[in-house]
């Protein structure tokens, strides 16, 4: 069938200046009414007009019925942050019509399916009503499904009032069902429906409208969870254990689909992997550390209680000195609290979990680059420095789909770290400890089971040992041990990623950051900027912190740390790294649970100035 | 009877199949209290690995917290040894014998590291069938925080500080037989030739061996009406079998009329031969094992022997459908794919 693509609004209303490539779209829904699929597809198609897109998924902790929002964001210059408020509202969720209506700026849009028996209020609002249900008929599905194709009716309708081209929206389908024609043509007969109607049927008064651009050339779409797990496929991951828990399930399923896909022996057909899906994350990490003791490069994926749970065996870990990965997708905390929503609250837990004095290491990525990057260097790191290293994203990096440069190739080989050969030993004639510094740098030289020379093994125990792994409670042997450990420590502040700084010359204010804040402390840094306000950002990339921190504290008069957490975590290891510089550092913390804003963080920090 | 897997070399030292003498399976020197059962059970493991001929730089040895869980140190100074976390003995074995799959396990746990916290990772384990063997040093009571009682102890049971028992025991060889495993038996620390011989059968099982050995505490549970005492087990224990182990490259010698004993045969083509003493007992029925455990629970019978075998199920290792190579020696060439197959998977998401 011939479809006329509608590239042009129909009608522009003559009284306003087009906004082009520069709103949000809130879209209310029901959790567990497919709306995901529509989300994504428009979020896809604007991509691929070249257009910079970011979506935001703020969905309950529920499978079906409770109120989701998805907000996607455009931007002509780039700007991927939440934005406090939307312009176009689409609401198809009865439950919250009226709310989401009362949200809404005079001036912005609404589209509103005729099934949610809504009467508009306002009149500074426009809006547009849908036949949703009528719509979705031409899908051919029936029952569920076809309730699920209503969703493509906004798509089509909203299409067409903006100008999204419809090329774009089945490509972005086949995209998302992997080339499945069965799939996508129920959908893409109702956008074209939906698009048809639209254009015979509305009068558009609105001002919001897309055009093409090419800022997007070279770029991906993918969500932080894929990222973690294809950067782990890329560091040579042989080894995974995992519990299901939100917002990290996706990591571990990820990563069963790429590792299946690259690496399957093509001479065998076998898997050169495991993963096993354990029966808590106690076990997970226990096999985690079981195979990383054993040789395999071994990972886990987690969040909040799953890293409660981890904490005795990250310290068992630290303590012995066996290699794991633990990527922490974190959600708000303390205990369950919320499992859909977003925060940093486990930067302090994870950099010191476990009794006793345990530290890791932990990679911050900022970027959904970085997290591929990190998660493979994180394996490296694990062997290099024979600990457990931890890979702190967060919800919204996670579970949201991000615009993204693309991923990098490892621009160095596997790193297996320190391992002797049972050749090593022969030239050793079998002397060695297990926890000697024969190198200064705090890392001793292990031996994997299976190794064959007759002095190859080792006891390894979570008790007191001396250099050459036999049981002690000597102090001596105790504080040395220790004692190494901290030049271990050091050894690693010294190669994790240093922050990335951008210093600007007679700026008073620092910023400091980490993780997926950064896009919002970007535009916020703009605002400052058009209110006179100069600020210098440095971002910080890794625990322990960098030697470079203090310096840029020192070249500030007032450095403020962003961060989504509670008790001003990051603040805290801050002052507690740099106490000569306590005073100057401020934090800028807010925790609700949502993506900061750009605004929030202009404004607090206004006021704080103030 | 005992078969001949030794030959005599020319010195006067015997040495196994490897041309080592059984000093080389030796571990460190015991700290356990002395008379303790769990040294019993760890110069079993010795004269096991040694008899069989077993090369210990590929044995890696496992356990979790408290007294049973120190013996690892105590035996096979050849094999990689990892002294866990309490009762996470299982999770650390699983991933290691996943890692590497030309590993031999043998895990040591006791009563209150199996039966109370790790008591889910145990029955996970076994339900995973992760091949290694695992010994159980049972003695009812926790001894390395002097004499509080297990989950094992007996109904009635009383100790100094403890007081009274009156909760059911956990019988592990029932959950061991609930949960599929495919090799279940109890044995007893001062019977040396059985748990020998079981032993050396479930280092060939594949598949998660569980031997419930009981091991008395002569310190703190040896009163003679608790059923984990030296005097119990000598006075009640009840073999349902001799068992014989044969190793896969030695011929049956032993002894027995026909139909008196049942021969089991292992993956590695080994076999056990179940010699029946006076109990009549099916080791390849399930039910009957169950039966055979409920009935000594109820009458506080001390069992012991091979209780149930079932060498069909496939282990782990055939789960995860290991290749070859072990994943832990897997080379770079293999473990990292190719810069082609990402600049592929970035093109389909731009």
């Amino acid at each position: 069938m011939a479809v006329e693509v509608q590239t042009k609004p129909a009608t522009q209303s003559p009284s306003r200046e087009p906004i082009v490539n520069d709103f949000s779209i809130t879209i209310a829904t029901k959790n567990g009414s497919g709306s995901q699929t529509a989300n994504a597809t428009i979020l896809r198609a604007l991509f691929k007009m070249g257009i910079p897109v970011s979506g935001k998924n703020i969905f309950p902790s529920n499978i079906q019925g409770l109120p989701t929002w998805y907000t996607i964001r455009v931007n002509k210059d780039g700007f991927t942050a939440r934005k406090d408020e939307s312009e176009i509202l689409i609401a198809m969720n009865k439950a919250t019509v009226i709310e989401d209506v009362q949200k809404m700026k005079p001036g912005t849009m609404c589209i509103y399916s005729d099934g949610l028996g809504y009467t508009p209020q306002r009149d500074d609002v426009i809006f547009y009503k849908i036949p949703a249900a009528k719509m979705a008929a031409t899908s051919g599905l029936e029952g569920k499904l076809r309730g699920y194709a209503e969703n493509m009716a906004y798509v089509g309708v909203l299409a067409n009032l903006l100008g999204i081209e419809y090329v774009e929206l089945e490509a972005a389908l086949s995209h998302q069902f992997k080339g499945k024609a069965k799939a996508v043509e129920p959908n893409t007969k109702t956008i074209k429906a939906a698009m048809e109607w639209a254009k015979a049927e509305l009068t558009k008064t609105d001002p919001y409208r897309v055009e093409r651009m090419d800022k997007t050339t070279g770029m991906i779409t993918i969500d932080g969870n894929t990222a973690a797990a294809l950067g782990a496929v890329y560091g040579g991951v042989t080894f995974a254990a995992w519990y299901p828990i939100t917002p990290a399930t996706s990591v571990a399923e990820a990563l069963g689909y790429y590792l299946k896909q690259l690496r399957t022996d093509p001479a065998t057909q076998k898997p050169t992997y495991s993963i096993i899906q354990a029966e808590d994350e106690l076990a997970a990490l226990g096999m985690v550390v079981g195979a990383g003791w054993a040789g395999a490069r071994a990972m886990t994926s987690t969040s909040g209680p799953g890293i409660s749970l981890m904490a005795e065996f990250a310290g068992y870990a630290y303590f012995t000195e066996i290699p794991a990965v633990i990527v922490n997708v974190q959600r708000m905390g303390p205990s369950t609290g919320l499992p859909t929503r977003t925060s940093q609250g486990d930067v302090i837990p994870c950099y010191f979990l476990g009794h006793g004095d345990s530290k890791h290491p932990c990679l911050l990525p900022g970027t959904i680059k970085e997290i591929f990057e990190f998660s493979w260097r994180a394996l490296d790191l694990a062997e290099r420095f024979q600990t457990p290293i931890f890979l702190l994203t967060d919800l919204d990096f996670g579970m949201n789909q991000w615009m993204s440069e693309s991923f990098d190739y490892p621009d160095r080989e596997i790193d297996r770290g320190k391992v002797l050969s049972a050749e090593d030993l022969v030239r050793l004639k079998g002397n060695w400890g297990r926890y000697r510094d024969v190198d200064g740098d705090g890392i001793g030289w292990r031996t994997l089971p299976g190794t064959d020379h007759p002095l190859a093994a080792y006891f390894t125990r979570g008790t007191g040992h001396t250099d050459r792994a036999t049981y002690s409670e000597k102090p001596e042997d105790w504080e040395g041990n220790l004692e190494r450990l901290n030049r271990k420590f050091e050894s690693a502040r010294k190669v994790l990623p240093a922050p990335v700084e951008d210093q600007v010359d007679g700026a008073e204010i620092g910023i400091i950051g980490f993780g997926s804040t950064d896009p919002a402390i970007v535009e916020a840094r703009v605002l400052l900027a058009k209110k006179g306000i100069k600020t210098s950002y440095m971002r910080l990339r890794a625990l322990p912190l960098s030697e470079s921190v203090s310096s840029f504290i020192r070249a500030h008069e007032r450095v403020y740390v962003v961060e989504m957490n509670t008790d001003a975590q990051m603040t805290q290891l801050l002052r507690l790294d740099t106490p000569e510089l306590a005073a100057r550092i401020f934090q800028l913390n807010k925790n609700d649970g949502l993506p900061l804003t750009a605004r929030w963080i202009s404004e607090s920090l206004q006021k704080m100035e103030a | 009877m005992a078969t001949p897997t030794t030959t005599q070399p020319r010195g006067s030292a015997k040495v196994n199949r490897l041309g080592l003498e059984k000093s080389v399976y030796k571990g460190l020197d015991s700290t356990l209290c002395n008379g303790c059962g769990h040294d019993s059970i760890s110069a079993r493991i010795i004269d096991a690995c040694w008899e069989l001929g077993i090369k210990a730089e590929y044995v890696a040895k496992f356990s979790g917290i408290g007294c049973s869980s120190k013996s690892p140190a105590y035996f096979l100074s050849r094999s990689h040894g990892f002294n866990s976390l309490h009762g996470r003995m299982p999770s650390v074995a699983t991933g290691a014998m996943v890692a590497n799959n030309t590993l031999t396990g043998i895990g040591v746990s006791g009563d209150g590291d199996t039966g109370s916290i790790g008591f889910g990772q145990f029955k996970h384990a076994v339900r995973r069938n992760v091949p290694m063997v695992y010994i159980i040093e049972n003695n009812g009571v926790y001894g390395l925080t002097k004499g509080q009682f297990s989950a094992t102890a007996d109904v009635g049971q009383e100790l100094k500080h403890a007081g009274l028992n009156e909760l059911p025991p956990i019988d592990l060889c029932l959950e061991a037989l609930v949960a599929d495993c495919g090799f279940v038996a109890r044995a007893f620390a001062g019977d040396p030739k059985q748990v020998t011989e079981l032993v050396k059968a479930a280092l060939s099982f594949k598949g998660t061996a569980v031997i419930d050995i009981i091991s008395p505490c002569v310190t703190f549970n040896d009163k003679d009406d608790s059923t984990k005492s030296y005097s119990w087990g000598k006075t009640h224990n009840e073999r349902i079998f001799d068992v014989t182990f044969v190793p896969s490259y030695e011929e049956i010698t032993v002894d027995y009329d026909e139909g008196q004993a049942k021969e089991v045969e292992l993956h590695d083509g080994s076999k056990i031969v179940l010699k029946k003493v006076d109990r009549s007992h099916d080791p390849t029925n399930r039910m009957a094992a169950i039966t055979l455990m409920e009935q000594a629970k109820t009458n506080q019978l001390f069992v012991t022997g091979l209780i149930y075998i079932n060498s069909d199920r496939p282990d782990l290792r055939d789960y995860e459908d290991l290749p070859e190579t072990p994943l832990a020696l897997m080379p770079s060439s293999v473990t990292r794919p190719s810069k082609e197959s990402l600049t592929k998977l970035m093109q389909g998401m731009m």
